[in-house]
């Protein structure tokens, strides 16, 4: 098992290698690492596969010459379990990218982001197998390193350098949180692998706790928790789409397993853990949407859904954790389920997603929401996949996202605490949060879809609007079929489940088969009915088509608002669409409008234009980092470049040190 | 033999004290050129008693490098980058020599605390060491040419090599070795880095490198 794993990494850094030396002949370049990608995702799909489908876990041990503890690789339930998304996104993506970039480069040679690319996905391999903190951090950081120059592709654009600092910095200081959590951890245990980490003895509360909130800054920052989110928005709407669609897909998921497997080496956990997750989860979760609806860029709006949906597997988490710490098995096996299943159907729906927005963009030549329209009429196979996606995202049956969210609603519901009014008022406020996250999404994705594949064109674009090529159609209809097909098989796909939630939980996998067995007919129920719902109106829509086959079928202005001759500019506008919404929470979006209002009879030509700034990079993080600059600015003093004086430190600070050392 | 070693002791102080006084960037390569002179005849007399081929070697090829080779290199430097005679100082010479003669009691002060086994035949010298050592910072912080930082850094180097002798006696010859040819390649690479950087800006004042910095 572990050598197809191994052999799958390998076929992934030999044709990284490849592509980076023949880099000058694109077409050879992109066919040896699209090759190598999908020969290595294959056969980490297959390791995985074997694993989840019950062979036991397996683990090798290398003796390397680092300090503290041994090179170990290994593929246990939860690993495998992070491994299906990241083989198939990155597998699905690799194909979408082929067009990409040969057509998109700046520079000459295409060996580099594609060695970069392959490098990302090897790295995320292996973050999910390390099984020794050293390990983990240095492919952690590969990983960071190699995403970066992926998001600064088309480093030409002021913008495009600007948000890879962001990522790079934020990204640098939540690595920071890790390094002294491991360090603290391996000094406690004496050795940095993981199973001496888990099998040390337990750590002192205090300590847990703090080592618990190191790990929750260092991951979420990651994955891209309420407040520490600020380079996804910034990050995900330059890459190339299929790169955002991989960071956003799967990425970003490195940080919840991260925090999945800190929390094994931090003992039992305490209630508030579980609160302070929840904490997150619902911030993140409504927040994110909400910022979303206020976005006028489609792939900004898709990173902000990113958020929100990190928000609900923080959720699920949380309602894990707090199920452990109160000891409530329906409730901790069921919300770890919730958020290990929403992790995979998050990488297929907004991987989709992403990959649609990229074909819309490089059909049309813009993201702005509110200057397309009418695409699905140019690009009939691009809009259904994006609605399927769209769907998903909203939590609508029988589509993947609802079973998903599904689990942690039930987990909730569930949960046989011995109830005290603050512990089911807790499981009061998942359902609802839960509840009004989904209501906003599909808001949300109303206006996207609505604005962008319906109507008209709104505005003249960049590019003529036309379908995809086939290899970027494929991957998208792959994952599309798949967020359908996991939806409607949902009740027969919760055993793959029972594994990794055991690696969360402990306990016997009985136990917890048990547990997932009482969630599966309400579940089957509700996707048995809508899937006939579903059924039932394609049978109607059928009908209405063969009923209209043979009549004369005119098509008219749906609504022309009284006038004798609108324009498409007179539509309703996203913008317009979201603008109730907005107004409602603008208690915590700080959306700003400029507006030259209307006066006089004869009104001189006016407008409106609204932004929504993210509020914790312009209240929070802006002020922060200008301070610490001008701070740092003082010591700027003591590097001017003369060389004489630079010897002066290096004497002064050698003599103070020998004086010292002679006291 | 004991008088023989204190007067080319002595020598060195004194050599390092030309140093600071001195204002002709000629008068530092024939200092130099002393310098290594001294310290090729120092080895030499340490090991009188046990006389090998490996420590004639050394001294000989400590000698012809350090008082021939280095002052070649640095005057064909000198006169390629048609360096100006004065070494045109930060700290005024007067200054610098009554720093250097403020330096010594302090280098003497500093041997004595220091809890170093010194070989029995050099104790004298370890004070000598740091002085020469504090001279050649000295000269490399308060000297604006870049040809006086690199004759500083000789300098650094030699009272290395004293106090390696001072404390260790008899340095495997393969380190020695190594050193010395750690020394030639920084002497030969400045030299050539003096050349380009004249070339470039049409002096060597290494005080306006700052204006290249972001």
């Amino acid at each position: 098992m572990l050598v197809i794993f191994l052999a799958g990494l390998a076929c992934l850094l030999l044709a990284g290698m490849s592509a980076l030396v023949i880099g000058k002949r694109l077409r050879l370049a992109t066919w040896v690492a699209v090759v190598g990608v999908i020969a290595g995702s294959t056969l980490s799909l297959v390791a995985a596969l074997q694993i989840l489908l019950g062979q036991p876990a397996v683990s090798a041990r290398f003796t390397w010459s680092m300090p503290l503890g041994n090179l170990v690789i290994g593929i246990d339930g939860l690993s495998a379990f992070f491994l299906l998304p990241i083989s198939a996104l990155s597998a699905l993506g690799a194909i979408y990218g082929t067009g990409y970039f040969a057509s998109h480069g700046t520079s000459k040679s295409s060996g580099l982001p594609w060695a970069c690319y392959l490098g990302l996905v090897a790295s995320m391999a292996v973050v999910v197998t390390a099984q020794n903190a050293l390990l983990f951090i240095l492919a952690w950081e590969t990983m960071t390193l190699a995403s970066f120059f992926l998001v600064i592709f088309e480093h030409r654009k002021t913008a495009v350098r600007q948000a890879g600092w962001i990522y790079l910095v934020a990204t640098h200081c939540g690595t920071a949180f890790l390094l002294v959590m491991f360090l603290l951890l391996g000094k406690h245990a004496g050795s940095l692998d993981f199973d001496q980490l888990a099998a040390a003895t337990p750590l002192t509360g205090q300590l847990a706790g703090l080592l618990f909130v190191f790990a929750v800054i260092g991951f979420g920052t990651k994955a891209g928790f309420i407040p520490l989110h600020v380079w996804l928005p910034e990050a995900h709407p330059v890459a190339p789409s299929h790169v955002s669609a991989l960071m956003s897909g799967v990425m970003i998921k490195t940080g919840i397993y991260g925090l999945i497997r800190t929390l094994g080496f931090l003992g039992a956990p305490e209630a508030w853990w579980g609160i302070l997750l929840l904490g997150i989860g619902l911030s993140s979760g409504i927040l994110g949407v909400l910022f979303a609806l206020a976005q006028h860029d489609l792939k900004r709006l898709l990173a902000y859904h990113s958020v929100e949906n990190i928000g609900i597997i923080t959720l699920g988490l949380g309602a894990g954790v707090l199920g452990v710490a109160l000891d409530s098995a329906p409730l901790a096996v069921l919300g770890f389920a919730g958020c290990l299943w929403h992790v995979l159907n998050h990488a297929l729906f907004k991987g989709l997603l992403f990959l649609a927005a990229g074909s819309v963009i490089h059909a049309t030549g813009s993201a702005e929401i509110d200057r397309s329209g009418g695409l699905s009429k140019t690009m009939p196979w691009t809009a259904t996949c994006f609605l399927v996606g769209a769907l998903a995202i909203s939590g609508l049956p029988p589509l993947n996202g609802f079973a998903s969210e599904f689990l942690i609603y039930y987990s909730s519901l569930a949960a046989d605490l011995r109830s005290t009014v603050l512990d089911n008022t807790l499981l009061v406020i998942i359902m609802g949060g839960l509840a009004l996250i989904g209501g906003l999404a599909a808001a949300c994705f109303t206006k996207a879809f609505g604005m962008v594949f319906l109507g008209l064109p709104r505005d003249r674009l960049p590019g003529v609007p036309h379908e995809a090529p086939f290899s970027m159609l494929a991957p998208m209809g792959v994952l599309a079929v798949s967020c359908l097909a996991v939806g409607l098989l949902a009740p027969l796909l919760l055993n793959v489940l029972a594994l990794p939630v055991l690696v969360c939980v402990g306990g016997t996998i009985e136990m917890v088969s048990l547990t997932l067995g009482i969630v599966r007919q309400p579940l089957a129920a509700i996707t048995v009915t809508s899937a006939v719902l579903l059924s039932l109106i394609g049978a109607l829509l059928f009908w209405r088509q063969r009923m209209l086959a043979r009549r004369v079928v005119n098509s008219a202005v749906t609504w022309d608002c009284g006038y004798d001759r609108p324009s498409a500019r007179m539509q309703y506008s996203g913008s317009s669409f979201a603008a109730p919404l907005i107004k409602l929470f603008g208690f915590v979006l700080g959306s700003r409008t400029e507006y030259s209002p209307i006066t006089g009879l004869f009104p001189a030509a006016s407008h409106l234009a609204t932004h929504t700034p993210d509020l914790y990079q312009e209240r929070l993080y802006r002020p922060l980092f200008m301070s610490i600059a001008r701070l740092l600015k003082q010591v700027r003093r003591l590097q001017h470049g003369k060389l004489q004086v630079y010897v002066l430190y290096i004497v002064i600070s050698l003599l103070a040190l020998l004086l010292w050392e002679m006291r | 033999m004991k008088m023989l070693l204190e007067s080319l002791l002595l020598a060195l102080i004194l050599s390092n004290l030309v140093l600071l006084g001195s204002t002709r960037v000629r008068n530092y390569v024939k200092v130099i050129a002393l310098q290594g002179f001294i310290l090729g005849l120092l080895t030499l007399l340490l090991h009188l008693g046990a006389l090998s081929i490996h420590t004639l070697l050394l001294s000989g090829g400590s000698i012809l490098l350090k008082s021939l080779v280095f002052p070649w290199l640095l005057i064909r430097a000198i006169r390629e980058a048609d360096v100006h005679a004065s070494v045109e100082p930060f700290v005024g010479y007067n200054a610098s020599l009554i720093i250097g003669v403020l330096l010594l009691p302090f280098c003497f002060w500093l041997a004595s605390r220091l809890p170093a086994q010194l070989m029995p035949t050099m104790a004298s010298s370890l004070p000598i060491a740091l002085f020469t050592m504090a001279s050649g910072l000295f000269l490399i912080v308060a000297r604006k040419k870049a040809l006086t930082q690199v004759v500083g850094y000789l300098v650094l180097e030699n009272g290395i090599y004293v106090s390696a002798l001072a404390l260790v006696g008899e340095i495997p010859w393969i380190v020695e070795l190594g050193v010395l040819l750690d020394i030639f390649v920084a002497v030969f690479v400045m030299g050539i880095a003096l050349y380009q950087i004249n070339r470039e800006f049409d002096h060597i004042y290494t005080d306006q490198l700052s204006s290249l910095k972001g």
